[in-house]
């Protein structure tokens, strides 16, 4: 570095005047802070102070309108003995990872073949993606309505049930319905980036594995899938983090309910700060989401990682 | 009060420019406010989207321009779900600005007691004039010293079931207890007419109906000292108990998953005998006789009748839901807004609100018991002094802050709604217990 600088110097040694702050840009360490600095403002503005200020107000006992003064970790205590909260969010992460993954791949399968309408049916296939979570979660609440299900209208004409499917007021059966949304909507973004991936793995290695006589499950099994890894842990690591942190859907199909049975951790803790106003309270309650993400994050930065070295 | 006239108003505010001129700069930095109608002459108002769409259509059609004529303010009135008015308030309070006034429901101005500008002079004023509160919208608009709300309305809370639904099964008149209702509830719900009643997380329905439901088993959250929680009790678990059985057996069960709304649907297309509501259904069915019709194609507002809450073992009861505007405390324009609430409540600017409810809400006053439009449909006649007798939530304690929590995190209808979907009623009430106990220590 030293070095560099001192031809840099000689460089403009026939330079006459330059000012400090000249001379201070020059410098690229200078150079580029500065460059950084409106990301830097941006990042403390909306991710650091929210963050900040979420930790303070979960170590108080603020209420709306009331500042609160510090409590400690009273709050995290009493949310460890809150029954509410604990499995809901892990549950519904859980499955609805897996069956994005397994109908998002097959999905980025069949789409990587080649068909008439190609183009037409990839784009189609993003609509979910594309539309307004609330604006789709509401036609989905329609569908799921207790009294004019449309989902349970046809099942009934068909002769399947013989009475109405509970869907939203069951506390399995909510469960369940929110984890159907959640998958019919995250699949076409686990399809879209999952065949981008699949496009950039060259066809010459399918069809050497062919020569070799491979059968296609093997030709999946041992050529596409090891090549398609890397992208599929990312797309799985950032799903997950963004399921994890599910609002908007869980809010608009059951609030929460039936009696508490799927508040994610982001609904319960709206429920309890803004809709209770027990600020505190919801700020520990969405906090207490942090240490779980933290890992995945910590995860997925470590593989990339990985990846990138190798 | 005097009615606010244009020229009243401009008497007023002109003489308020004229004692600023006086003072001078000095007068109003010692007052530390700028004259008050110089300040902004518009006012932010939020409610609710109502019940009786036609009172929103009088709002903005009516009030908003009439307001603008007698007070020179314009008037934005906002409406929003009422489900989402609490997260609105929060969100107000916490950035500082927001509506001026908003239109609470239950106990909520109980919350932000802190945050909201006192009115007490204004709200006695209204009850003098008006021959004065319901104890109901006192104590939800009240923290004992002080007034934290300006009392609206109350909307009356009574059953509305199908006449000739219940007939069939040999009832001419409403059951009178619990064990009656859930009797003829289990032979509609054979007919494929169940009763429909919310246990979901929603601010009227739901309190209005598992609230006085608990008190008339004899249940309570907490002893007159508004400290000391009672809820698990003999007299609750049996109510629950009670309560797994009648859910089954009378109910329809989608009623987990209801908000405010459902049951109105419900019942408007006929899969529902009987459901505890304000009165928006039967006067939703009287404004659209042809579309709302009974199987046997007569009107269905002819065959739906109003009949209170059962009794149960302890007595019987009601939760009326009680309406206050709060002037909040963030607000850069409280003498205005404060003005306007004092118009807007005053009898004449009322009554052409009023008048378009229909009867779906009581005055906060008692007053309103003698206006002409309870003379007008018998069948809405049991709403008319519904709120003489109400209850709130807290009993026996104070509808206080506490109280308010209890509600908004709906504890109370939770533990019914656990238990009727299998957990052990003895669990179910130990559980609210502690949630209602957390709050109050």
């Amino acid at each position: 570095m030293a070095i560099s600088y001192a031809v840099r110097e000689r460089a403009y040694a026939g330079v006459p005047r330059r000012g400090p702050v000249t001379r201070l840009l020059e410098d690229e360490r200078w150079l580029g802070a500065l460059l950084l600095l409106p990301t830097a403002f941006l990042l403390a503005l909306f991710i650091a102070y929210p963050f900040v200020k979420g930790v303070l107000l979960s170590v108080t006992d603020a209420r709306v309108g009331v500042p609160g003064t510090f409590v400690g970790l009273q709050n995290f205590i009493a949310l460890a003995h809150d029954s509410i909260f604990r499995e809901a969010t892990f549950l519904y992460t859980a499955v609805t990872t897996v069956f994005k993954l397994a109908l998002g791949l097959w999905l980025a399968l069949l789409l990587n073949r080649h068909f008439p309408g190609k183009a037409l049916t990839r784009a189609f296939v993003l609509l979910p993606f594309i539309i307004p979570t609330v604006l789709s979660t509401f036609a989905w609440k329609w569908m799921f309505d207790p009294t004019f299900s449309v989902i349970n209208w046809t099942l009934y004409k068909l002769a399947i049930i013989d009475s109405r499917i509970n869907w939203l007021g069951d506390p399995q059966l909510a469960m369940i319905s929110i984890i159907i949304v959640n998958v019919w909507r995250g699949v076409p973004f686990y399809a879209i980036s999952l065949l981008a991936g699949l496009q950039t793995i060259s066809p010459e290695l399918q069809e050497a594995a062919a020569i070799d006589g491979a059968r296609p499950w093997q030709r999946f099994w041992h050529v596409t899938w090891p090549l398609l890894l890397p992208v599929t842990m990312v797309v799985v690591l950032f799903s997950v983090i963004q399921t994890f942190a599910d609002f908007q859907l869980v809010y608009v199909l059951t609030g929460g309910g039936p009696a508490n049975a799927t508040h994610l951790f982001a609904t319960y803790a709206y429920q309890i700060g803004v809709g209770t106003g027990l600020l505190s309270e919801g700020a520990a309650v969405s906090l207490a989401m942090f240490p779980a993400l933290l890992v995945v994050v910590i995860v997925q930065l470590l593989y990339i990682r990985r990846v990138e070295i190798h | 009060m005097a009615r606010f006239t244009r020229r009243n108003f401009l008497k007023l505010s002109g003489g308020g420019a004229v004692a600023a001129k006086t003072g001078g700069m000095a007068a109003i930095l010692a007052s530390g406010r700028a004259p008050a109608f110089a300040q902004s002459s518009a006012v932010h108002w939020l409610r609710w989207v109502d019940f009786v769409p036609a009172s929103d259509e009088v709002m903005r059609k009516e009030i908003v321009p009439e307001c603008q004529k007698a007070l020179g303010m314009t008037l934005k009135f906002e409406t929003i779900n009422a489900n989402d008015i609490q997260a609105r308030t929060t969100a107000a309070i916490q950035s500082g600005s927001g509506p001026d006034v908003i239109c609470g429901v239950n106990n909520w101005p109980q919350l932000y007691a802190e945050s909201v500008v006192d009115v007490s002079d204004l709200a006695e004023e209204i009850g003098k004039a008006q021959e004065g509160f319901y104890t109901v919208s006192r104590a939800v608009a009240s923290d004992g010293k002080k007034w934290i709300g300006v009392p609206w309305c109350i909307v009356g809370a009574q059953i509305a079931y199908r006449k000739s639904w219940f007939e069939e099964i040999g009832l001419n008149k409403f059951p009178e207890t619990w064990e009656e209702y859930r009797d003829a509830g289990k032979k509609l719900k054979a007919k494929g007419r169940p009763i429909g009643q919310t246990l979901g997380h929603t601010f009227g329905d739901a309190p209005t109906y598992a609230y006085p439901y608990l008190w008339s088993w004899g249940g309570k959250e907490v002893e007159a000292d508004g400290k000391t929680v009672v809820l698990d009790s003999k007299a609750t678990v049996d109510s629950v108990k009670f309560m797994t059985g009648f859910w089954k057996d009378a109910h329809d069960e989608g009623g987990f998953a209801w908000d405010d709304t459902n049951n109105n649907r419900a019942f408007l297309s006929g899969t529902i005998s009987s459901t505890l509501n304000g009165a928006s259904i039967y006067i939703e069915a009287k404004r659209k006789p042809d579309a709302y019709q009974t199987e046997k194609g007569t009107p269905l507002w002819q065959d739906i009748l109003h009949a209170p809450l059962p009794k149960g073992i302890a007595g019987q009861y009601s939760y009326h839901l009680p309406m206050s505007n709060m002037l909040m405390g963030y607000s850069k324009n409280q003498q205005a807004a404060k003005e306007f609430l004092r118009w807007i409540t005053s009898k004449d600017v009322f009554q052409i609100w009023f008048n378009s409810q229909q009867g779906y809400t009581i005055g906060a006053t008692t007053v309103w018991e003698k206006d002409p439009v309870w003379g007008k449909d018998p069948v809405m006649l049991p709403y008319r002094s519904a709120a003489r007798n109400a209850r709130f939530a807290g009993f026996a304690g104070p509808p206080d802050r506490k109280a308010a929590e209890v509600l908004s995190k709906y504890i109370i209808i939770d533990m019914y709604a656990k238990a009727a979907q299998g957990m052990p009623a003895e669990e179910a009430v130990k559980w609210a217990h502690e949630e209602v106990k957390k709050i109050h220590t």
